[in-house]
């Protein structure tokens, strides 16, 4: 488990050289000149010029790239040119409600989709698999920006249950941040959802006729104590890199679901950035919800190893 | 103590119906050891699963038959008033001891949660009941070995620790459905050596499936040979071994490597496939394959009838007939070995 | 039998939907840019079946020409990804060293959530059809890769595949006679799930702001329009959506049913219990 786990560690080396390597490029795959492109007609040579210096854009592209990794790693991401704040404060400042929401969905997820799976297996025989099936595809066709609206209109517009826009910080009230996230937070589970319990069902069905479930069965055990212990916990164990796809999903999702119910996470950020032509804060964003899937999957790669005994005593 | 009577399990599967077990009837007395033997297809396993409707539940169905245990049939009773009989008075292993263990829990555990699902004692008794029965089942270093995962075990290891959770509930019968397939010869060897000395111990009743004509010979006292979903000779070990007047258990034996001195030069396999049981041949299922087969086979399909006390066959032949015939086949035998 | 027709029938949704929008001038009543200011944001009739836009559109034009963007999107994405991923996924796992170095590639793309590094790329190359095809490939050629490489892995130790190689047959001619065939069915099943995901990808793109220019009609441009007057048109909102939903629906139909009859054995097939049972009763 040791000498895995330092393996796996030493694994990310790589991966975060290719990240920045990718983020870096962002700038510089932009046809045209960034300064020009950000400050527009109006812009004069000498604000353009001076734009340039600060982007770094007047050295050569190795000395960029080797100045940029340096500022990376002591954590400095350079200036927003919108705001002139720092891009790590404006990120920092953001990353409250997109966590919050990330937290909710995937609680949403995972609350829904297990005991969904569960039941499914369960009820293996009858109507209801297949119609799980049908449905689990029908949910991977819906984009969920457009589940979002359908959304705001039933439950926001005609039937006003929900708040459809903005954001409660947990400190001002646990309640208030819980009612303005479930809407979001349900509409970004939904295609998870799916898809999680897809998942769970395939490696439930696939371990339900193992034969250590004849042994649990013969030893008298009950069907239901056999499905949601022998067979749920062996379906589990693969199901946690399951999580990571999930996880990326919900961080794709997060920038629509923002856009839309107005939350100001990173995701809108992200957005914001992209129509400013804000690069800095374009690339630090990028780079940060990046380094956090990365490290996400390491978690999700060392638990999946402690709780598979089988890799965790090797 | 178990009677099964007229038993057929159907399973349905894409292709039609299966007739996985045709009307089956046979007995075990407390404390003997009956053999079921066959070729693989021939139905022994889903007839072993079906004594605890362990088989999945669809596509098999029990549309006939009784399964008798001292005096209740377990094909009528609750899921609930199964769950009694299973593990507490009727324990089971299985073929494969790699696969019928749960890789993601200790085996202690395993142990115990049998033990437990029968008996109302506290943790710590179940465990030591656990140690008891790992000792009972001879794995050395029991207590060390409770917190151990299944696969830190070897394949006879496993089988033993599998046999403990059969003993958990201390039953009156042991299905044993090819314990010892999966392992190596000398491994074979102490695991029957370790059923009969529990068999002794504690008076178990046993039922012994397997396609390996010597293990039942060693274990069993009473014998049952199935071809295609039936029984189509049973008798006493001595008239199955030496005494057989059905072509088909003839051959069985037939292909057995010898150790008489008489060798042979190959060894003689049964020709042919077991019958699709879909569409199974018309007359009697063994007649394609039978060195014996007349005319009358393909349309009589023979019902299982008493020879001796005891003994009984399903063959038209009768006993002259058959004597007659074996005789001029074994001499074909050794004229080919000559 | 009933995998053949579902496949069947899918495959013809498709085709279907793809004459109508190219035909679609031939057919459609109105010009789906024919503006008339007196029916703004009305909701469906006789006249506009889907009903009209906040500039007087008929919808139901609207919708069926944007098809075209979005067909256009998902099938380049997927040609595209699809012929990069198999020509670096058969390098990968058929050339030992060079896999050590395309699959650290391929984690680190993988390191970015594929909608995340679609937008990134396209901030960079600003958006316009091309660059979103671009972008979205771009994004979806690691999967592809990763695919393509684990079949031939699979493939690599089989018998055949030795033998060509201990023959002295050359390189190229093993990877495209016998290893690639054997590798198609995946490819195939991954490329129409990546023709979905791709169709949904530009919707969003286009649904954000940061996708196909706003002038040309997308269903993610109009839902983008529809959102403002998602309480008093909501038609304007349901339609082009359902479109995406029936498009993406068909695709991934297409894809389910083509893995299995692909494969017999794979995860959740309706019939797979009883497959396996027959093959646990022909060893009993």
């Amino acid at each position: 488990m040791l000498q895995y786990t330092i393996r796996r560690l030493f694994s990310i080396i790589p991966v975060m050289l290719i990240v920045s390597v990718i983020v870096f490029l962002i700038v510089h795959l932009t046809p045209g000149n960034p300064a020009y492109l950000i400050l527009g007609e109006d812009g004069s040579p000498e604000a353009i010029a001076q734009l340039e210096e600060q982007l770094g854009l007047d050295k050569s592209m190795a000395i960029q790239f080797v100045d940029w990794i340096k500022n990376i790693l002591v954590g400095d991401l350079g200036q927003s040119i919108y705001s002139s704040e720092p891009v790590i404060q404006v990120i920092m400042e953001r990353v409250g409600p997109t966590f919050s929401l990330m937290i909710t969905a995937m609680s949403l997820t995972l609350i829904i989709a297990i005991p969904t799976a569960v039941f499914i297996v369960w009820r293996r025989n009858t109507i209801l698999d297949p119609l799980f099936t049908s449905a689990s595809l029908l949910g991977a066709s819906i984009p969920e920006f457009w589940f979002a609206m359908l959304l705001v209109l039933g439950l926001g517009v005609a039937v006003p249950i929900f708040p459809v826009a903005g954001y409660v910080p947990i400190d001002v009230g646990l309640g208030d941040w819980i009612y303005h996230l479930i809407l979001p937070a349900f509409v970004l589970a939904s295609v998870e959802i799916g898809l999680i319990a897809r998942m769970l069902r395939d490696g439930m069905l696939e371990s339900v006729n193992q034969d250590y479930t004849k042994t649990a069965r013969a030893k008298g055990v009950r069907e239901s104590v056999v499905l949601m212990k022998h067979v749920l916990s062996n379906a589990l164990i693969p199901t946690t890199t399951v999580i990571g796809v999930m996880i990326a999903g919900l961080l794709g999702g997060t920038v629509i679901i923002e856009t839309i119910f107005t939350i100001p996470g990173i995701g809108q950020l992200l957005i914001d950035s992209i129509h400013r032509r804000d690069y800095p804060v374009i690339q630090g964003v990028v780079l940060f919800i990046a380094v956090v899937y990365v490290f996400v999957n390491l978690l999700i790669d060392l638990l999946y190893a402690f709780l598979d005994p089988r890799i965790r005593y090797d | 103590m178990l009677e099964v009577k007229n038993l057929k399990t159907q399973i349905d599967t894409s292709e039609g119906i299966v007739q996985a077990v045709d009307g089956v009837s046979f007995t075990v007395r407390a404390g003997e050891t009956l053999g079921i033997v066959g070729e693989s297809g021939s139905g022994k396993s889903v007839l072993a699963n079906s004594i605890m409707q362990l088989n999945p539940n669809p596509p098999t169905f029990y549309p006939e038959g009784e399964i008798l245990f001292e005096g209740s049939n377990l094909l009528k009773l609750s899921e609930k008033q199964l769950r009694k009989i299973r593990g507490n008075e009727i324990g089971m292993i299985f073929q494969d001891p790699m696969s019928s263990l749960n890789p993601v829990f200790k085996v202690g555990a395993q142990l115990v949660e049998a033990i437990l699902t029968h008996q109302k004692m506290s943790r710590k008794n179940a465990k030591a009941r656990a140690i008891e029965l790992l000792k009972d089942v001879g794995i050395p270093d029991a207590e060390s070995r409770m917190d151990d995962y299944p696969h830190h075990f070897s394949g006879g290891m496993r089988q033993r620790v599998l046999i403990a959770i059969a003993l958990a509930g201390n039953p009156k019968l042991l299905i044993a459905d090819e314990p010892t397939t999966a392992l190596d010869v000398t491994i074979q060897a102490q695991i029957l050596e370790l059923m009969k000395g529990i068999q002794e111990k504690y008076g178990t009743a046993i039922i012994l499936i397997s396609h390996d004509l010597g293990v039942i010979s060693q274990m069993a006292e009473k014998v049952l040979v199935m071809y295609s979903g039936r029984i189509v000779e049973k008798g006493s070990v001595n008239d199955i071994f030496y005494r057989t007047s059905m072509p088909y258990t003839w051959s069985l034996l037939r292909s057995l490597p010898r150790l008489d001195g008489v060798a042979h030069e190959r060894l003689i396999s049964i020709e042919g496939q077991p019958p699709n049981l879909v569409s199974p041949p018309k007359g009697c299922n063994f007649h394609p394959r039978c060195p014996f087969a007349t005319e009358k086979c393909l349309e009589i399909d023979p019902e299982l009838m008493p020879r001796k006390e005891g003994h009984w066959v399903a063959c038209i032949l009768t006993e002259q007939e058959f004597e007659a015939e074996k005789e001029r086949l074994e001499s074909a035998d050794r004229e080919g070995v000559l | 039998m009933f995998k053949k027709k579902r496949n069947l029938i899918s495959a013809s949704l498709l085709l279907l939907f793809t004459v109508a929008t190219i035909t679609a001038s031939w057919w459609l009543p109105v010009l789906p840019s024919e503006m008339d200011s007196a029916k703004r944001l009305i909701g469906p009739s006789a006249d506009h079946w889907f009903g009209t836009d906040h500039f007087g559109r008929d919808i139901l034009a609207q919708t069926v020409v944007a098809a075209r963007v979005s067909l256009v999107v998902g099938l380049s994405v997927a040609l595209i990804s699809t012929v990069l991923g198999t020509i670096t996924g058969l390098i990968a796992g058929y050339y030992k060293r060079a896999d050590f170095v395309i699959m650290r590639i391929i984690d680190g793309m993988l390191a970015f959530p594929s909608l995340l590094l679609a937008l990134a790329l396209v901030a960079a190359l600003g958006g316009s059809v091309s660059n979103i095809i671009i972008a979205l490939s771009f994004s979806f050629w690691p999967v592809m890769t990763r695919i393509v490489r684990s079949a031939v892995l699979q493939i690599n130790s089989i018998q055949y595949v030795e033998a060509a190689k201990t023959s002295g047959i050359g390189d190229l001619v093993i990877l495209f006679r016998y290893v690639l065939p054997n590798v198609l069915s995946p490819i195939i099943v991954q490329g129409t799930f990546i023709f979905a995901k791709a169709i949904l990808a530009e919707a969003a793109l286009s649904f954000l702001g940061v996708g196909v220019e706003p002038s040309t009609p997308t269903w993610g441009n109009m839902l983008q329009e529809a959102q403002i007057y998602i309480s008093i048109a909501p038609w304007f909102s349901i339609f082009p959506g359902i479109a995406i939903v029936i498009t993406v629906l068909t695709l991934n139909i297409l894809g389910d049913g083509l893995r299995d009859s692909f494969d017999p054995h794979a995860k959740g097939k309706v019939n797979r219990k009883k497959g396996r049972l027959k093959k646990q009763i022909n060893v009993a």
